[in-house]
C-alpha cells in the first residue's frame, strides 16, 4: 500500500509538472525534433538527387549545366529563405502573403511555436528544403538552352513571388488552407507550382535545336541513382510533413513507398504494351510520378488510396508524355510539367477522393464527403493560374533585360564549355 | 609496307589479338567506333521517343605491317573475328608511304616491328 502510494505520487508529480509546462512555452519533444531534423536532411538530399536524375537525361555536353543550375538553387534559395522567403510564406499576414516580421529570422527562435513540439527554426529549415527543391524542379523544362545568369535571377524572383505566396496560401495561414483544401506535403505548393512554371517557360523559350532526332539520355545509371536518392529523400518530404514522430508520419511513409512502387510497376507495363520493352527510364519515371502524386495525400490516404493514386499517376503521366507532348510539339525537355505538374494535379484531386478520416481527420469522397472535391479543385486551379501568370511576367522581364536563351553557337557547342568553361567528362585522362 | 584497318565485333577482339600475337604481329592500335554494314540496327526507346538506330558498337584495329606479314595478319584477323553471321566485319589494306619510330628515328621496314 505504501509502495502504491509512492508510485502514485511519483506519477502525479509528473502530471503537475506537465500542466505547469503547458501554461508557459510549448515543450520541445525530442522524438519529434530528432525526426524532423533528419527529415530536413532527407529533403535536402533530394536536390542533388534531382541534379543526377535530370543530369543523366541530358546530352554529355550539358551535364554540368544541369548540375550547376540545381546546386546553385540549393545555395541561392538557402539564403533567400532565411532572409525573406520564410517570412513571406509563414509570418502572420493576410490571406495572400505573410508579413516581414521574420526578416532575417527575427523572432524565429529555438523554442516551439504555439501548438508545435519542435523548435521554430527547425520548422523554418524543414520548410526551407521545400523552397529549395521547388524552383529546381523547373530546370527540367529548359535544360540545354537557358543562360546561367538568367536562371539565377529567375530562381530568386520565382522563389520570392511565386513559391512564397502559394506556400502562404496553403500552409502559411492563407486562403487555400482556410478553405479546407488538403495538401499534406506539397502537391500544389511544390509540384503543380513548378510544373506549370515549367510548361510556361518551355513554351516561351522554345525547342532545343537537335539535328534530326531528340537528344537521348547520356547516362541512365546516374538518372537511376538520382531517382533512388529522390525516393529515399521523399520519405522525409512526406512523412516529415507531419512535423512529428507519430502514427500519421508512419502512415505517410508507408503510402509513399506503396505509391512509388505501384506507379513504377504500372509504367513499365505501359512501356511493355506500347513500345514493346520495359525500360529503365520508364521505371524511374513511373516511380517519380507516383511519388509526386502521393505527396498531397500522403498524410490523408490509406494503402488502397496509395495503390489507386500510383496507378492513376502512371497512366495519366504516361499518356501526357508519350501522346500529348509529341502531338503538341512543346519541348518540356525532361517532363517537369508532364510528371510534376500533371502528377501533382492527379494527386491533389485524388486526395479529395481517397482521404480517410481515421488517418488525417478528413473524409474524402469514398467516405461520402463529396464536398472535399471543391477545395481540392479550387486549390489546383488557383495554383495553375497564379503560377502561369507570374512565371510568364518574370520570364518576360528577364528576357527584356538580359535575354534568357543562349545563342545558337553556345547551344551547339554545349553550355558546359561555353558558360562554365568545364567539361563534365575528360576525353583522355 | 601496308596499313591494315579492320572493323570487327567487340566480342571477338580477344580472339583476334591471340591469333595476331601467335603469328608475330605484336603492335596494334585499337579504337571503339560506331558503324554498320548490312546488318539491322537496334531500336532505342526513351520515354516513348523511338529511335530506330542503326549504329552499332564496333572495334577498329589499325596495324602497320611489312609486306611479308600482310597475309598472316589477314589470316589472324579472319580466324579470330569470324562467326559466320552478318556483321563479322571487314579488312581494308592500304599502301603505306613511310614509317618512323619516334624514340630512335629509324625509318622504313625496321621501324614497323
Amino acid at each position: 500500500m505504501k509502495r502504491f502510494g509512492m508510485a502514485l505520487s511519483f506519477l502525479l508529480s509528473f502530471a503537475g509538472f506537465a500542466l505547469a509546462e503547458e501554461a508557459a512555452v510549448p515543450a520541445i519533444n525530442s522524438g519529434d525534433t530528432a525526426w524532423i531534423l533528419i527529415a530536413s536532411a532527407l529533403v535536402m538530399l533530394m536536390t542533388p538527387g534531382l541534379a543526377l536524375f535530370y543530369g543523366g537525361m541530358v546530352r554529355r555536353k550539358n551535364m554540368l549545366e544541369v548540375l550547376m543550375k540545381t546546386m546553385i538553387t540549393l545555395a541561392v534559395m538557402s539564403i533567400q529563405w532565411v532572409i525573406i522567403g520564410y517570412s513571406l510564406a509563414f509570418a502572420p499576414g493576410n490571406d495572400f502573403i505573410g508579413g516581414l516580421q521574420y526578416f532575417m529570422l527575427n523572432g524565429v527562435g529555438l523554442t516551439p511555436q504555439e501548438g508545435s513540439t519542435i523548435p521554430h527554426q527547425l520548422f523554418m529549415v524543414f520548410q526551407g528544403m521545400f523552397a529549395i527543391i521547388t524552383p529546381a524542379l523547373i530546370i527540367g523544362a529548359f535544360v540545354e538552352r537557358m543562360k546561367f545568369s538568367a536562371f539565377l535571377i529567375f530562381t530568386v524572383l520565382w522563389g520570392t513571388f511565386v513559391y512564397a505566396p502559394v506556400c502562404h496560401w496553403v500552409w502559411g495561414g492563407g486562403w487555400i488552407g482556410k478553405m479546407g483544401a488538403l495538401d499534406f506535403a506539397g502537391g500544389t505548393v511544390v509540384h503543380i507550382n513548378a510544373g506549370i512554371a515549367a510548361l510556361v517557360t518551355a513554351l516561351i523559350i522554345g525547342k532545343r535545336k537537335n539535328g534530326t532526332h531528340a537528344p537521348t539520355p547520356h547516362n541512365l545509371p546516374l538518372t537511376v541513382t538520382g531517382a533512388a536518392l529522390l525516393w529515399f529523400g521523399w520519405f522525409g518530404f512526406n512523412a516529415g510533413s507531419e512535423l512529428a514522430a507519430d502514427g500519421v508520419a508512419v502512415s505517410a511513409f508507408v503510402v509513399t513507398n506503396v505509391a512509388a512502387a505501384t506507379a513504377a510497376l504500372t509504367w513499365i507495363f505501359l512501356d511493355w504494351i506500347f513500345t514493346g520493352r520495359p525500360t529503365m527510364l520508364g521505371l524511374v519515371t513511373g516511380a517519380v510520378a507516383g511519388l509526386v502524386a502521393i505527396t498531397p495525400g500522403s498524410g490523408f490516404v490509406g494503402v488502397g488510396g496509395a495503390l489507386s493514386i500510383g496507378i492513376a499517376a502512371a497512366l495519366v503521366c504516361y499518356f501526357m508524355i508519350s501522346v500529348v507532348k509529341p502531338k503538341f510539339g512543346y519541348d518540356d525537355s525532361l517532363d517537369a510539367f508532364g510528371v510534376h505538374g500533371i502528377g501533382g494535379m492527379v494527386g491533389a484531386l485524388l486526395t479529395g477522393v481517397f482521404a480517410l478520416e481515421a488517418i488525417g481527420g478528413t473524409k474524402g469522397l469514398i467516405e461520402g464527403n463529396a464536398a472535399q472535391m471543391w477545395p481540392q479543385f479550387v486549390s489546383v486551379i488557383a495554383t495553375i493560374g497564379y503560377a502561369a501568370a507570374v512565371t510568364f511576367v518574370i520570364y518576360k522581364l528577364i528576357d527584356f533585360a538580359i535575354g534568357v536563351r543562349v545563342d545558337k553557337e553556345t547551344e551547339a557547342i554545349g553550355i558546359d564549355l561555353v558558360e562554365h568553361n568545364e567539361r563534365a567528362y575528360t576525353l583522355f585522362d | 609496307m601496308k596499313y591494315v584497318v579492320a572493323i570487327i565485333q567487340p566480342h571477338t577482339l580477344e580472339y583476334v589479338k591471340k591469333e595476331l600475337y601467335a603469328r608475330g604481329v605484336n603492335l596494334l592500335t585499337m579504337s571503339e567506333v560506331l558503324g554498320h554494314g548490312r546488318e539491322k540496327g537496334v531500336t532505342e526507346v526513351y520515354r516513348g521517343n523511338k529511335e530506330t538506330g542503326n549504329l552499332m558498337r564496333k572495334i577498329k584495329l589499325e596495324i602497320a605491317v611489312n609486306d611479308s606479314y600482310l597475309k598472316p595478319t589477314i589470316e589472324a584477323i579472319t580466324t579470330g573475328a569470324k562467326t559466320g553471321e552478318t556483321g563479322d566485319g571487314k579488312i581494308f589494306v592500304m599502301n603505306m608511304e613511310e614509317c618512323h619510330r619516334i624514340r630512335t628515328a629509324e625509318t622504313g621496314n625496321k621501324a614497323i616491328g
